[in-house]
């Protein structure tokens, strides 16, 4: 269906090809992952199917691609439109009309279809991808799944026998990525769809996959193969397959059932260290005290998480006996958030405790990045308290305010303005009126190499949130929040992530992140916290709150039940 | 402007946002289709607003004016849908408000024309110099100016006001969709300028708060400055994405014309824009009265016989185009009734739609008018929105 015949593509100005060697064909109706680490090239390959490379980036496109028996030298991006469906990361830069019905309509018009047939078409995909109760909706006004199913509808109404998927579930909570994969393979299953697909997060989709095309690294030649040889080979790989290469399983497991199946001896070897060990491991440094308290209460209240409510009365008790909030680092009061007539946040409590991380997770929009604006004062409190260090943040003048706590926003290249690192770095030293030098310091620490000439815009998703934290961490701010931090990175970017924040938490930073990402949740938090619709329906011990609800549960976790493992590396840990 | 379904609000409160709440799909292909009356065609909408801003213009009677904004303003309350476009009703009524003072305001400090003798106030008056003869700043403010001022703006504010319920019932950029074909690609052009500005806006704000993060003053003119750049970058690096998937979805995308008919059609366009703009300068110069009206008609007539020619070029078609029905043509013909008996009364009677100023007098209701006015209601019972509970 797609063929590649020995393609690579240089860029204008690029001294190397980004892709070469690309010779692989994908048949029909199959769903082929294409997978490696970042800048390798994955969105390049994909373009070219599309034909925006090279007719729409530019740059020199070598060797053929053909699409459907199409050559896309010879035809243009619109001339493939009835063949290939490109669906990218961020659904709204893909929107052309206001309403979902007209969404799903405007491709079919550009190709000219008759209205009898458009009309049963939009029908069709309402049904077909859940969307008949929203055909009315601003596009603007949905969530982002919903916004992510509408995208993919609008291209499958043409009916594309290709589908190109540009990382489609990155954005999204863990519940509306399934949804989104489930609908990618009823087409695959039922209309014979061909899907090629890039994805980081490799432990949603990898079980989808018939095929993987694996790029090991930048400019070398893709490998071609069943998802399973991929994997043992794989430079990323998601961590049923790490455990699986860790316990020497063969064949190697790609989904948590394949593993369950395999996993009894690696179990009876475990059971012998206590669960609780592996909670230790995850907190080397317990933070102070008073957080221990907020264990031993939070595993009672959240075996069962809808009893946040019966938790949430434990509170006030628990802050009895500490009146003196000086040692915490933030404190947030039954706090509620009114936006533009939407109940934003309802009646929020939390302490955040030096040396703690937390982990917010639940779905698009039930207030996290709320929660994390209004801890450092972007957001008005509608009522209740924030106190950040002692200061209320939304009442702090910023110069101030950046010494207490610290925000690296979804997009970290909102932080930065400067044209290289240097500048950035010069520009960050004195809004926080440090030392000169911290900054650089500070980022020789977190990406090695980088110079000082480099332009903040060139660097990688990973390497531009290190630049974003660096500028952040030169106020030493005893708070640090991060929002989304994962969204684009690699597993190698991911490992450094979570090594350096462990290094700050251990260093007494107190570190509040909102996630979708829930192995990185499990790596990393201290304290996870569920929210929905604003509201807190779980907060306790990490352990305990995402192994409790199966769809924010990590794999290792759902493997190695009931025993209670978070992470790969506690495992390998408690085996040798 | 296909909104307000039949279904309960219940419906959209409890979309799907994760996958367990998934609506289970209907059997029927069109189950919303039933219930709600097609929305009317927003031509319709904007020859029926127009008129009534038409008729407007031809009295000063501001008890008429009056019945005509009430009118308007009746027909937006039944009838427009819950829709974000539907809050700019109450936008320009605002602005009708500020135009209405602003003349007020203009008639009190620079005086005008109308001789008065029932003084109110008289306020301070500038001396200015000789070469600024027919200027007066200050001066005495008399009753007859501030009336004659109030039913001018009050005029003027009807229309306003006109327009905006015009832009309450109809959505503006499915208006632009109903271009000619070969027109359509730059009606959505310009649809995608106009989503533009409520991005920027966002981005502005985004950009600002991220200010605040880097611990730099988030006000002021130097922040809004600063933040210039990247915003521009931003917006820039959309527009580059945003085209790159109009292409990859057959935006643009044209069929093979033979060269005659290509040809055709610009030859057919050309002449008829020439000719449009030979007949206006023979309707406008004083000797040109005899050709100036057949060579405008011939003209437009070859332009718009270009035009549609022109549309073979594009092979794209209409998901769901609005249709003009009979509605639509009652909804049109309603408001075009009222802008021709205001026409009429003002042939037989205009002392009534201009009541006197000098000596002032008591605004009377004209009986005739007023009856032809309010067959500007007729929408109202036509096509009325049936209302779901606000959620």
């Amino acid at each position: 269906m797609i063929r590649f015949e020995d393609v690579s593509v240089t860029y204008d100005g690029a001294a190397e090809p980004t892709v070469r060697g690309v010779d692989f064909e994908v048949p029909e109706g199959e769903l082929v992952l294409l997978v490696g680490p970042s800048g390798v090239g994955k969105s390049t390959i994909l373009g070219a199917v599309s034909g925006l490379v090279p007719h729409f980036t530019g740059g020199t496109l070598r060797g053929r691609v053909t699409v459907a028996g199409r050559d896309t030298r010879t035809h243009k991006p619109r001339e493939l439109a009835d063949v290939v469906g490109t669906v990218g990361q961020d659904p709204l830069s893909h929107f052309v009309t206001d309403t979902v019905e007209d969404e799903l309509a405007y491709g079919m018009e550009s190709l000219g279809l008759s209205p009898t047939v458009m009309r049963r078409r939009v029908e069709e995909t309402l049904d077909l991808l859940g969307l008949a109760s929203l055909r009315d909706r601003p596009l603007a006004t949905l969530s982002g799944g919903q916004q992510q199913r509408v995208a993919i509808g609008s291209v499958l109404t043409p009916h594309p026998r290709v589908l190109v998927l540009d990382e489609p579930t990155s954005a999204l909570d863990p519940a509306a990525a399934e949804e989104v994969l489930a609908v990618l393979q009823r087409l695959v299953h039922d209309l014979g769809t061909t899907v090629l697909m890039a994805e980081h997060r490799l432990e949603r989709v990898i079980q989808y996959a018939d095929q993987v095309a694996l790029l090991p690294a930048p400019g070398e030649a893709p490998v071609f193969g069943t998802p399973a040889e991929m994997m043992a080979v794989s430079p990323v790989y998601p961590p049923v397959v790490d455990l699986g290469r860790l316990a020497g399983w063969s064949p190697l497991p790609l989904t948590v059932r394949n593993a369950r199946r395999q996993a009894g001896p690696l179990r009876d070897r475990l059971a012998a260290q206590a669960p609780a060990a592996a909670d230790g491991e995850t907190a080397p440094q317990g933070p102070p005290a008073p957080d221990d308290e907020s264990r031993t209460c939070g595993a009672g209240g959240n075996s069962i998480p809808a009893e946040g409510r019966a938790f949430r009365r434990w509170r006030p008790r628990r802050s009895r006996p500490t009146p003196s909030t000086t040692h915490l680092t933030a404190e947030v009061q039954a706090l509620s958030v009114r936006r533009a007539r939407v109940q934003a946040l309802r009646h929020i409590d939390l302490t955040v405790h030096p040396g703690e991380t937390i982990a917010l997770m639940g779905r698009n929009g039930a207030g996290k990045s709320t929660l994390l604006n209004a801890l450092v004062g972007l957001v008005e409190p509608s009522t209740g308290t924030v106190r950040v260090g002692g200061a209320q943040p939304h009442r702090t003048v910023p110069q101030d305010l950046v010494r207490r706590v610290g925000l690296v926003p979804q997009e970290p290249r909102d932080l930065l303005y400067a044209d290289t690192v240097a500048a950035e770095c010069r520009a960050a030293d004195t809004d926080a009126h440090t030392t000169p030098g911290t900054c650089r310091a500070l980022v020789e620490d977190l990406l090695p190499g980088v110079t000082d000439d480099t332009h903040p815009r060139d660097l990688s998703e990973g390497q531009r949130l290190a630049l974003a934290l660096a500028v952040v961490l030169a106020a030493r701010p005893p708070l640090l929040l991060l929002d989304e931090p994962t969204r684009g990175l690699d597993y190698a970017a991911k490992a450094r992530l979570v090594d350096l924040l462990r290094e700050l938490a251990a260093g007494g930073h107190a570190i509040v992140l909102a996630t979708h990402d829930v192995e990185l949740a499990a790596e990393l938090a201290h304290r996870v916290i569920l929210l929905a619709e604003g509201e807190v329906i779980a907060d306790g011990p990490a352990a305990d709150v995402i192994t409790a609800s199966p769809s924010f549960a990590p794999q290792v976790s759902k493997i190695l039940a009931p025993q209670r493992w978070l992470t790969v590396t506690q495992v390998r840990r408690a085996l040798t | 402007m296909r909104n307000a379904p039949a279904r309960p609000a219940g419906g959209r409160a409890a979309a799907p946002k994760t996958g367990g709440t998934r609506p289970t799909p209907t059997s029927a292909p069109a189950p919303a289709q039933v219930h709600r009356p097609a929305p009317l065609h927003p031509g319709a909408w904007w020859l029926w607003a127009l008129s009534l801003g038409t008729a407007a213009t031809r009295t000063t009677n501001p008890l008429l004016l009056a019945l005509l904004i009430t009118t308007s303003a009746y027909v937006v309350a039944t009838c427009r849908r819950t829709t974000p476009w539907s809050h700019s009703y109450a936008a320009f009524v605002k602005l009708a408000l500020a135009v209405l003072l602003v003349r007020l305001l203009f008639a009190i400090t620079l005086g005008s024309p109308i001789p008065g003798t029932h003084v109110l106030v008289t306020l301070p008056e500038l001396p200015l110099p000789d070469w600024a003869q027919g200027i007066r700043l200050g001066g005495r403010v008399t009753a007859e100016s501030l009336v004659f001022a109030l039913y001018d703006g009050l005029k003027l504010a009807t229309l306003l006001i006109c327009v905006g319920a015009a832009n309450a019932l109809a959505n503006p950029h499915r208006l632009l969709k109903s271009l000619p074909g070969a027109l359509y690609e730059l009606g959505v052009a310009v649809v995608v300028a106009l989503t533009f500005a409520p991005h920027l806006i966002a981005d502005v704000q985004r950009l600002r708060s991220a200010r605040r993060l880097r611990g730099r003053p988030d006000s002021g003119i130097r922040g809004l400055l600063q933040v210039g750049l990247p915003v521009l970058e931003g917006a820039l690096e959309r527009s580059v994405a945003l085209a790159a998937a109009m292409d990859a979805r057959g935006y643009g995308r044209t069929a093979e014309v033979p060269p005659r008919v290509r040809r055709t059609t610009t030859a057919l366009t050309l002449g008829g824009l020439l000719g449009v703009c030979a007949g206006t300068y023979g309707l406008l110069t004083a000797e040109g009265g005899t050709y100036g009206i057949p060579v405008l008609l011939a003209g437009l007539a070859a332009a718009l016989a270009g035009l549609r020619l022109g549309g073979r070029r594009t092979p794209r078609t209409r998901y769901r185009p609005d249709r003009w029905d009979v509605r639509s043509f009652l909804v049109a013909g309603s408001g075009a009734a009222v802008a021709v008996a205001m026409f009429l009364a003002g042939a037989s009677d205009p002392a009534a739609l201009h009541p006197g100023v000098v000596p002032l007098v008591a605004p009377t209701l004209p009986l005739l008018p007023a009856a032809a006015v309010l067959l500007g209601l007729l929408p109202a019972f036509l096509a009325p929105t049936s209302k779901e509970p606000s959620s």
